[in-house]
C-alpha cells in the first residue's frame, strides 16, 4: 500500500457529541420518558435452576396502578434466528432467557414482568407474583456439568460439531470443536522441553456503567417504536421482530447514547417484554435494569478452564501445542470456547497443534460477548506457559516471542493465510521501549504477553448529504461507544476537505438509515468507516460532475484537489470551483447532491498487540498493584489518536481487574454472593498508574486508510501480562485469576 | 403517607417539590425535575455516576433521601458551567477526550469541580484518590486524570 498523507485523519479534533456529555445533556438509556409512560418491572427467579410449576398473577394485576402483567406464555417459543457472520443469535434462546418458559436457568432468569403508573406501584406488584417452584440441583462450573451423574439444564440438548465418541446423549455440553495442523505426536516427541499446566478464569462482567435501559410504544395500530441503549438498533428490532413474531417493518428503533458495552450490550433483554407490556396497557412503557440485575441477569463472559501444553526446543522454537478448552456458556449454549479455540495460538507459528473446545451450559446467566470474546481466558494460558517457558531455558520473553512470531503469509490456526500484520512490530517496539529496560523496585516484577483478535467486517451503510453551504452530513447506523461519530466526521473530512467542525455525524434510528450491523466486533471504524468514505466519495465524484456540467467538459476532465474542482491538465484553464461555491450552485445544477455506501467486507485486518505490565506485591498482606503499564498495539492507521489510546488504555484497566480482583462469587446453592461495585470489584483511579501506549501502524491493505479494528485487542495481553509480572516478583507460577490478596498470600505459604 | 414539600436551591434556582419520604436526591433529580444529567450506575453509592455537591460537599445523590435537601444548596451537572461557557473542567475533559461513552461524565465533571474548589494544586496521587469513589470503565482514567490536572493547572494561570 502506497503511503499516503492525510490532512484531517490523525488529527485530535474535539468530539460532536462531546459538549452534551460533560454537560449532562446527552440522553442516555434512563433518560427518556414519555407523557402517559408506565414503569416496568421483572420477576425474576430466587433459585439458580428450578422447573417453574405456576404463576399466579392475580394478586399483582388487582392492584391499583397496575396496568398489565406478563408472563413466558404470552411470548411463545420460536425457532428463529438472526444469521451474522458470526454465527447468529438463535432466538429461541434468547426469547427463553428474556421470559422463562418452563424453568428457571439462574438466579436472576425473569419469569414475569409488570407494568404500573410509578415505579413504586410495579415493585409492590412484582413482589405479589406467586410463581411456585420445583427446585432443582444448580450445576455451576464446567466440572459439575460434565460430570457423570450431572443434572442436565435443557433435555433436548445436542452436542454439536464433533462430540466425542463415547460422549453421553444426555448432557450439558452443547458444543466441541477441534482444531488440528501436523502430528502432535512426533512434535512432542521432538521438543526439547515440554511445558503444561492448566488454568481457570472467573466469570466476570463487562462492568458497563449504565444500566440497560428502554421505553417502549405501541400504537393502535401495532406501530412500534422502542428508545433503547443498546449496540445495535437494527439487532434490537430484528430479535423484536423475531421473537414477537412482528414484521421489521413495524417496529422502529431509536438508540440512545450508550453508556459503555464491551458487547454486553448486543442481546435483547427488556425491549420485548416492554412491547409486549406496552401493548397490554395501551400505554408507554419504560423498563430499566437495576445494578442488582445487571451482575445477575444481563451476560457476563464465560469462566473457563484450559489445559495448555506447549513443546520447544532448546533455542526457544515451538514444535508442538495441544489445549483443551472448557468455557462456561451460561444457561444457554453459545461461549466463545470456539473463539477461544482460534485464538490461543493466532500469535505463533506451530506446526504441530490440536486444539479441543468445549462450550457448556450451568445455571449461571448466558455470557454474552465481552470484548475480544474468548481470546483473553485462552491467551492467558498460552502466554503463560510461553513466560515459563522463557524462565525455564533463560530466554529473554521477547525474543522468544520474536523467534516465533506470526507473519505475513503464515497460515493462521483458524484457515486463513494472514496478509501483512504487525506482530514482529509491535515486539520490536516493546523491546526498544524504555519501560522494558527500566529499574525495578523491591517486591516489583515485570511480565510481558501478545494478544490477538481478528476483527470483524460485516455491513454497514452510510449517508453523506450536502448542505448548500458547503457543510456535510454524515449518518451511521452505529451507536458511538466511544468516539466513532468524530472518526467518520473525519473521514467525510479528508475526501471531501472542509474542516471537521463542517461536517455533523449522526447515528441514525433504524427508519433513517441502511441496514447497519452492531457497534461490536471493532468493526465500526473499519467497516462504517469504509462505508462513510465511499459515500462522501459519491458526494465528491457529483461535485466533479456538477463542476463538468459548469465547465461544459467531461467529468473526467475534473480532478478533486483539496476541497476544490480542478480541470486536468490540458482540458482548458478555468479557476478552480470550490466545494462551497458548488453547494451553492447544487439547485441548478441537477438538484440535492446525497452520497451514498453499502459495505459487506468478508474480513478485516487482524489486530496485534503487546504490553508490559510492573507489579508490586505487598508480601505481608498479599496486595498486588500495576506500578506502570505500557500497551503496544498495532492499529492499521489511527484516525483519532486519543480514541485509539483510549480503547488502549481501557482494555488494559478492564483486563488488570480481571486479572486482580474481579469475580462472580457463587455459593453452593448457585446464588451470587457480590452483585454489587462494593463487592464486585472493578479498579478506580487510585488503583491504577497512567498507561503509556504507543501506536503502531502497519496498514491494513482491506481498508482504503490502512485501518484495522482496535477496540478488542487491548482487553487480551493484560491477564497474562499480570499474571507474568507476578511470577516474575514472587517465583510463582500462578494458574488462578484472579490474583487476589488472600490467594496470593496462601501462594506465599500464610495462612 | 403525605408528599413532603421541599424547598431549596439547585443551580442557583430557588426550586421546590413534593416527594416521598422514601424518595432519594437522585430519583427526585431526574424523575421530578428533569434533571437527567446526574445517572444512576449503581443506587448503592458505589459508582459516582450520581456526583452532586450538597452545600460544597461531594456526595452520591443516590444516598441522600430528596427531604434532607429542604433548605439547602445543591449544584448538579447542569450548573457546573456558566451561561455559554464551560468550566475548565469540561472544557480539559473535550480537550484530553476524557470520555468516551460519557455516561459516568457528569459524576466525574462534578467531583473534579469538587476537587478544585478545595485544592488548586492536587498531585496526580491526589486526584487519583479524590476520584477513586467515581467509576470508569471505558478509559483507564489516564486521560481523566490528565485533564483534571490540567484543568487546575488552566484555573491557576488564570486569575480568580
Amino acid at each position: 500500500m502506497s503511503e499516503r498523507s492525510f490532512t484531517y485523519v490523525g488529527t485530535r479534533p474535539i468530539r460532536h457529541d462531546g459538549l452534551d456529555k460533560v454537560t449532562g445533556r446527552a440522553n442516555f438509556g434512563a433518560d427518556f420518558a414519555l407523557p402517559g409512560m408506565l414503569y416496568g418491572h421483572i420477576v425474576r427467579s430466587p433459585h439458580a435452576h428450578a422447573r417453574i410449576l405456576a404463576i399466579d398473577t392475580s394478586a399483582a394485576e388487582a392492584m391499583p396502578g397496575v396496568k398489565a402483567v406478563l408472563t413466558g406464555r404470552e411470548i411463545p417459543k420460536t425457532d428463529a434466528k438472526i444469521m451474522m457472520a458470526e454465527g447468529g443469535f438463535d432466538l429461541g434462546d434468547m426469547g427463553d432467557n428474556l421470559l422463562a418458559h418452563d424453568k428457571a436457568l439462574y438466579q436472576g432468569h425473569a419469569v414475569a414482568a409488570v407494568a404500573a403508573t410509578s415505579p413504586e406501584i410495579a415493585r409492590a406488584a412484582a413482589e405479589r407474583v406467586v410463581v411456585t417452584y420445583e427446585r432443582l440441583a444448580p450445576v455451576m462450573n464446567v466440572d459439575q456439568a460434565m460430570a457423570a451423574d450431572a443434572p442436565i439444564l435443557h433435555e433436548d440438548l445436542v452436542t454439536k460439531g464433533k462430540p466425542l465418541p463415547d460422549a453421553p446423549k444426555r448432557t450439558n455440553v452443547a458444543m466441541r470443536m477441534e482444531l488440528r495442523r501436523g502430528d502432535i505426536d512426533k512434535g512432542f516427541a521432538e521438543s526439547d522441553l515440554i511445558v503444561e499446566h492448566t488454568f481457570t478464569t472467573p466469570m466476570v462482567h463487562q462492568g458497563y456503567i449504565e444500566p440497560h435501559a428502554c421505553v417502549a410504544r405501541v400504537g393502535e395500530d401495532g406501530q412500534i417504536v422502542v428508545w433503547a441503549s443498546t449496540q445495535g438498533q437494527f439487532i434490537v428490532r430484528d430479535a423484536c421482530a423475531g421473537i414477537l413474531g412482528v414484521d421489521a417493518a413495524k417496529i422502529k428503533v431509536i438508540p440512545s447514547e450508550i453508556g459503555g458495552g464491551f458487547g454486553g450490550k448486543i442481546p435483547v433483554y427488556l425491549e420485548p417484554i416492554a412491547i409486549v407490556l406496552a401493548r397490554k396497557a395501551q400505554r408507554p412503557v419504560k423498563l430499566v435494569m437495576s445494578r442488582d440485575d445487571v451482575f445477575k441477569a444481563s451476560g457476563p463472559t464465560s469462566g473457563t478452564r484450559v489445559r495448555m501444553k506447549i513443546g520447544v526446543k532448546q533455542d526457544g522454537t515451538i514444535v508442538a501445542a495441544s489445549a483443551s478448552l472448557y468455557y462456561e456458556a451460561g444457561a444457554y449454549r453459545g461461549s466463545p470456547a470456539g473463539a477461544g479455540a482460534m485464538c490461543c495460538l493466532a500469535s505463533y507459528k506451530v506446526p504441530n497443534f490440536f486444539i479441543e473446545a468445549y462450550d457448556i451450559v450451568v445455571n449461571r446467566p448466558k455470557v454474552a460477548a465481552y470484548r475480544a470474546p474468548g481470546s483473553p481466558s485462552s491467551t492467558f494460558a498460552t502466554e503463560s506457559v510461553l513466560d515459563e517457558i522463557a524462565h525455564r531455558l533463560g530466554l529473554d520473553p521477547i525474543e522468544l516471542r520474536l523467534k516465533n512470531a506470526a507473519s505475513e503469509g503464515d497460515q493462521a490456526p483458524y484457515g486463513p493465510k494472514y496478509g501483512p500484520i504487525g506482530l514482529a512490530q509491535v515486539l520490536e517496539s516493546a523491546k526498544n521501549h524504555p519501560h522494558w529496560k527500566a529499574p525495578l523496585g523491591p517486591n516489583q516484577g515485570r511480565g510481558i504477553a501478545c494478544g490477538f483478535w481478528f476483527n470483524a467486517g460485516f455491513n454497514s451503510s452510510a449517508v453523506v448529504s450536502l448542505s448548500g453551504d458547503g457543510s456535510a452530513t454524515v449518518v451511521t447506523g452505529n451507536p458511538d461507544i466511544g468516539g466513532t461519530r468524530v472518526a467518520q466526521a473525519l473521514m467525510v473530512s479528508e475526501e471531501l476537505g472542509i474542516p471537521v467542525e463542517r461536517v455533523r455525524p449522526t447515528v441514525a434510528d433504524t427508519d433513517s438509515i441502511g441496514y447497519n450491523d452492531l457497534t461490536g466486533g471493532s468493526r465500526v471504524c473499519y467497516a462504517t468507516g469504509m462505508a462513510v468514505i465511499k459515500a462522501a466519495d459519491d458526494v465528491r465524484d457529483q461535485l466533479r460532475a456538477r463542476a463538468a456540467t459548469i465547465w461544459n467538459v467531461k467529468p473526467e476532465q475534473v480532478r478533486w484537489d483539496a476541497g476544490r474542482a480542478v480541470l486536468v491538465e490540458g482540458a482548458g484553464d478555468q479557476p478552480p470551483l470550490t466545494l462551497n461555491e458548488l453547494a451553492a450552485k447544487m439547485a441548478h445544477t441537477g438538484g440535492p447532491i446525497v452520497g451514498r455506501a453499502a459495505v459487506n467486507p468478508p474480513m478485516a485486518g487482524p489486530g496485534f498487540a503487546v504490553n508490559i505490565c510492573d507489579l508490586e506485591v505487598d508480601k505481608e498482606t498479599g496486595v498486588s498493584r500495576v506500578t506502570r503499564f505500557t500497551a503496544i498495539q498495532d492499529v492499521g492507521k489511527a484516525i483519532h489518536p486519543s480514541f485509539v489510546e483510549g480503547q488502549m488504555q481501557g482494555g488494559a484497566a478492564q483486563g488488570i481487574g480481571w486479572a486482580l480482583n474481579e469475580e462472580y462469587i457463587y455459593d453452593e446453592e448457585g446464588l451470587m454472593q457480590n452483585a454489587g461495585f462494593l463487592d464486585y470489584r472493578m479498579p478506580v483511579a487510585s488503583d491504577l498508574p497512567m498507561i503509556d501506549t504507543v501506536i503502531v501502524e502497519v496498514p491494513n491493505p482491506l481498508h482504503p486508510y490502512g485501518v484495522r479494528g482496535v477496540g478488542e485487542v487491548p482487553i487480551v495481553p493484560p491477564l497474562a501480562a499480570v499474571a507474568n509480572a507476578m511470577r516474575d516478583a514472587t517465583g510463582i507460577r500462578f494458574t488462578d485469576l484472579p490474583l487476589s490478596p488472600p490467594r496470593v498470600l496462601e501462594a506465599l505459604g500464610h495462612d | 403517607m403525605a408528599k413532603l414539600h421541599v424547598q431549596t436551591t439547585i443551580n442557583g434556582e430557588p426550586t421546590e417539590f413534593l416527594c416521598e419520604p422514601a424518595e432519594t436526591l437522585l430519583e427526585v433529580l431526574r424523575n421530578r425535575l428533569n434533571l437527567t444529567g446526574t445517572k444512576e450506575g449503581c443506587a448503592t453509592g458505589d459508582c459516582g455516576a450520581c456526583s452532586v455537591l450538597l452545600n460544597q460537599r461531594l456526595v452520591p445523590s443516590c444516598l441522600v433521601l430528596a427531604a434532607e435537601v429542604d433548605d439547602k444548596d445543591l449544584l448538579t451537572v447542569e450548573g457546573v458551567a456558566t451561561g455559554a461557557t464551560l468550566h475548565p473542567v469540561q472544557q480539559k475533559f473535550l480537550e484530553h477526550a476524557a470520555l468516551q461513552c460519557g455516561v459516568c461524565t457528569p459524576g466525574f465533571v462534578v467531583a473534579a469541580k469538587a476537587l478544585l474548589d478545595r485544592n488548586p494544586n492536587p498531585t496526580e496521587h491526589e486526584v487519583r484518590y479524590w476520584l477513586a469513589g467515581n467509576l470508569c470503565r471505558c478509559t483507564g482514567y489516564d486521560k481523566i486524570v490528565r485533564a483534571v490536572l490540567d484543568a487546575a493547572e488552566s484555573m491557576r494561570s488564570v486569575p480568580a
